[in-house]
């Protein structure tokens, strides 16, 4: 009983960068849990169940095909449309997904933030392996489309060996989900007016994003403004992607390591936020 | 005998009113303060937390300079009225919310019970739910699965253990919630009010259950409680809060007794909070007149509702120090307050006959019908008798003997 790591200590502040990683690791069961709740509670009592991830991505690229493809002649360097945006929706949605549910991850768990203490990144962490679990049945589609084209219609593609990346690609759009969520989420537990702000300004920062259009056309129509959408580290990530597995795309080891910089610090911006406020919100929130 | 949880200084603040308009100004104000090195300006101002005296600051002290130890196997009763801290002193012990002075320090793993079945997801199983109620509360998935047989036996769901838990009965629910937080292997068990919910069976269940826990397994018991009854049965040593101090520390029964004879603060006028629409007390004081053993008491209370509502009756109940009820007034049965967009005021007369020395406490209920409850406002006033309802008697009044002596003659 008299173990030294068993003593605590509580007291008004901690160490802006006690990260308090070791606790999350303690608690990893319930991460698990945590998951397996969203996935169980997400399907039951509903007749198509897991398809429902299908759809929202299906009906997207249908869409959009129709808008950006063919209706506003956007070009999609060369490739299959449908392919193109799906490619672009996926990674995408993945994202976005991560960002807008972590940012509510506050207001969402009040109840019981209130009643019990756990490791609080234990939530956000949960959030982000719960839609990654979305994202890959959403990948198994995506590969569909592609096998489909490939093999069935002949389309003209190769990937490339970025696929090799994929998961450092993946990776990277969680936790820069994560982190810029976290801030996003610390801010709103006093200023309700953020909330707002995140449903459509994510849906602008997709337009602001290589997503309904490749980068390559950005650059030649717009070349003076065309920087803000190439500094956009997801506009790295979802290059990365499409070059990997439709092999078109722009893909420079500079934009990756800008990027992997830039997330790491918005992480850890987001975890030193989180946990400073995840103290005290109960009181505000 | 080692310490389990020592409390030094600790002190909570909290801001009244509204949070939220023009907090941005207010943060720059106290960032810009912090780096001259100058005191919080927000802070320096609060002011002890007695809720009826109109307040000066928007900041309270919720708690101020609490000091105690707890020794390890100890089971500590947290006593005091609504208000007085016990709650915040919980949240903080869990580590719920953080204190805004002053330090804890202890050892021993600590398991909180402020809800129960906390986390609980209506859609998935008993099993399910335990698993995840259990690591919410920090328990690993094996030590979960190792007690699981436990858990369910001591719940009594056997049958339901594949059924979601939406489907349950509130007193399975209670029950199973309650098992999981109980076979949490912690050295240190914090228990709020809990034990209010659950059938009288349950409830002597649990309390066995906790007993076990502190003198069998000798784990450390915080327990929060009106019951004093199962305070007096389970601690062996008490705190009294009062105002966010620590007002008296010490043996259980002392602490008790402390509490019924304080007759601290009655507090004789109760002003609902805030705005609200929907029909509702406003305002409730009383005062007392008479000589005993007949006294009256007389209450005046104001009513308000937003919108029109169908009218109402009103029930007054007195309830003693240890928290039961002792009897209830019904000053009319029928409808008579009405609801039409203004304040109205209101006022009737009790009859106290009989009651002994000590503080009792006053709930009120507003509404139309049994089944329709407009408002329950539970211990906002209190008052405490201080003459005894016989003059000439010599010998003790206590709780023991009831709280109210029968008027009664030779005949």
């Amino acid at each position: 009983m008299n173990k030294q790591q068993d003593i605590w200590e509580i007291a008004p502040s901690t160490h802006l960068l006690d990260l308090k990683l070791k606790e999350v690791w303690a608690y990893r069961d319930l991460l698990g849990l945590l998951v397996r709740r969203d996935f169980v509670s997400f399907y039951k009592q509903t007749i198509l169940g897991p398809l429902w991830f299908f759809i929202q991505p299906l009906f997207t690229t249908i869409i959009f095909t129709f808008i950006f493809g063919n209706l506003a002649g956007i070009s999609t360097d060369g490739l299959p449309k449908p392919l193109f945006y799906m490619a672009g929706i996926t990674a995408w949605n993945y994202f976005a997904d991560c960002l807008t549910k972590t940012s509510t991850v506050f207001k969402d768990n009040a109840a019981i933030f209130g009643k019990v203490y756990f490791p609080r990144l234990i939530m956000p962490l949960s959030i982000v392996v719960s839609n990654l679990v979305r994202f890959g049945v959403q990948m198994v589609l995506f590969l569909f489309f592609i096998a489909y084209y490939y093999f069935y219609k002949g389309a003209d593609f190769q990937p490339s060996w970025a696929i090799l990346l994929f998961p450092l690609v993946v990776m990277l759009m969680a936790l820069l989900g994560l982190g810029a969520g976290m801030i996003i989420s610390a801010m709103t537990t006093k200023y309700r007016d953020l909330s707002f702000l995140v449903g459509f300004g994510v849906q602008l920062l997709m337009y602001a994003t290589a997503v309904i259009y490749p980068l390559s056309t950005a650059v030649e129509k717009y070349p003076k403004y065309s920087w803000l959408i190439k500094y956009n580290p997801m506009t790295t990530l979802i290059e990365i992607f499409r070059y990997g597995f439709l092999g078109k795309g722009a893909f420079s080891w500079s934009y990756l390591s800008y990027t992997s910089i830039i997330t790491l610090i918005i992480l850890l911006v987001g975890v030193i936020v989180f946990n400073k406020v995840e103290k005290n919100f109960v009181d505000t929130v | 005998m080692s310490l389990a949880i020592k409390v030094e200084n600790l002190s909570k603040a909290y801001q009244l009113g509204q949070i939220g308009t023009g907090t941005i100004s207010r943060d720059l104000e106290r960032w810009y303060a912090r780096i001259r090195k100058k005191e919080d300006p927000f802070l320096r101002i609060g002011e002890d937390n007695n809720q009826n005296a109109k307040s000066t600051s928007d900041v309270v002290w919720s708690l101020r300079d609490i000091n105690f130890k707890i020794e390890q196997g100890d089971a500590v009763g947290i006593i005091g009225r609504n208000g007085a801290g016990k709650s915040t002193l919980l949240k903080i012990l869990s580590k719920i919310t953080s204190p805004t002075t002053g330090k804890i320090t202890g050892h021993g793993r600590i398991a909180s019970l402020l809800e129960v079945g906390t986390g609980f997801h209506p859609e998935l199983s008993g099993r399910e739910n335990i698993f995840l109620n259990g690591a919410i509360l920090g328990m690993r998935k094996k030590e979960i699965a190792r007690k699981l047989d436990e858990i369910v036996d001591f719940a009594g769901i056997q049958r339901y253990l594949d059924t979601p838990v939406k489907r349950y009965s509130s007193g399975m629910y209670v029950r199973l919630a309650f098992a999981v937080a109980a076979h949490l292997e912690s050295e240190i068990l914090i228990v709020d009010e809990v034990l209010a919910v659950g059938d009288a069976e349950f409830q002597k269940k649990c309390l066995g259950k906790m007993s076990e826990v502190s003198k069998g397994e000798g784990r450390t018991v915080l327990f929060v409680s009106h019951n004093m009854d199962a305070v007096m049965n389970l601690c062996k040593s008490g705190i009294v809060l009062n105002s966010g101090k620590s007002d008296f520390v010490g043996n259980v029964h002392d602490c008790i007794d402390y509490y019924q004879n304080s007759g601290l603060n009655s507090i004789d006028n109760w002003v609902a909070k805030k705005d609200l629409h929907h029909p509702h007390f406003s305002n409730i004081k009383y005062e007392i007149s008479g000589e005993q053993p007949n006294l009256i008491l007389t209450i005046h209370f104001k009513t308000n509702s937003a919108s029109n509502s169908p009218g109402a009756f009103v029930v007054f109940g007195i309830k003693s120090s240890l928290g039961g009820t002792i009897m209830e007034a019904v000053p009319s049965l029928n409808p008579f307050v009405k609801f039409n967009g203004e304040e109205t005021s209101y006022s009737c007369e009790v009859e106290l006959t009989g009651f002994i020395p000590g503080t009792y406490f006053i709930y009120a209920w507003l509404g139309a019908s049994e089944a329709e409850s407009y408002d329950w406002q539970d211990n906002i006033l209190s008052f405490e008798i201080t003459q005894a309802p016989m003059a000439e008697r010599t010998f003790p009044y206590s709780a023991r003997t009831g709280f109210l002596v029968a008027q009664s003659k030779l005949i």
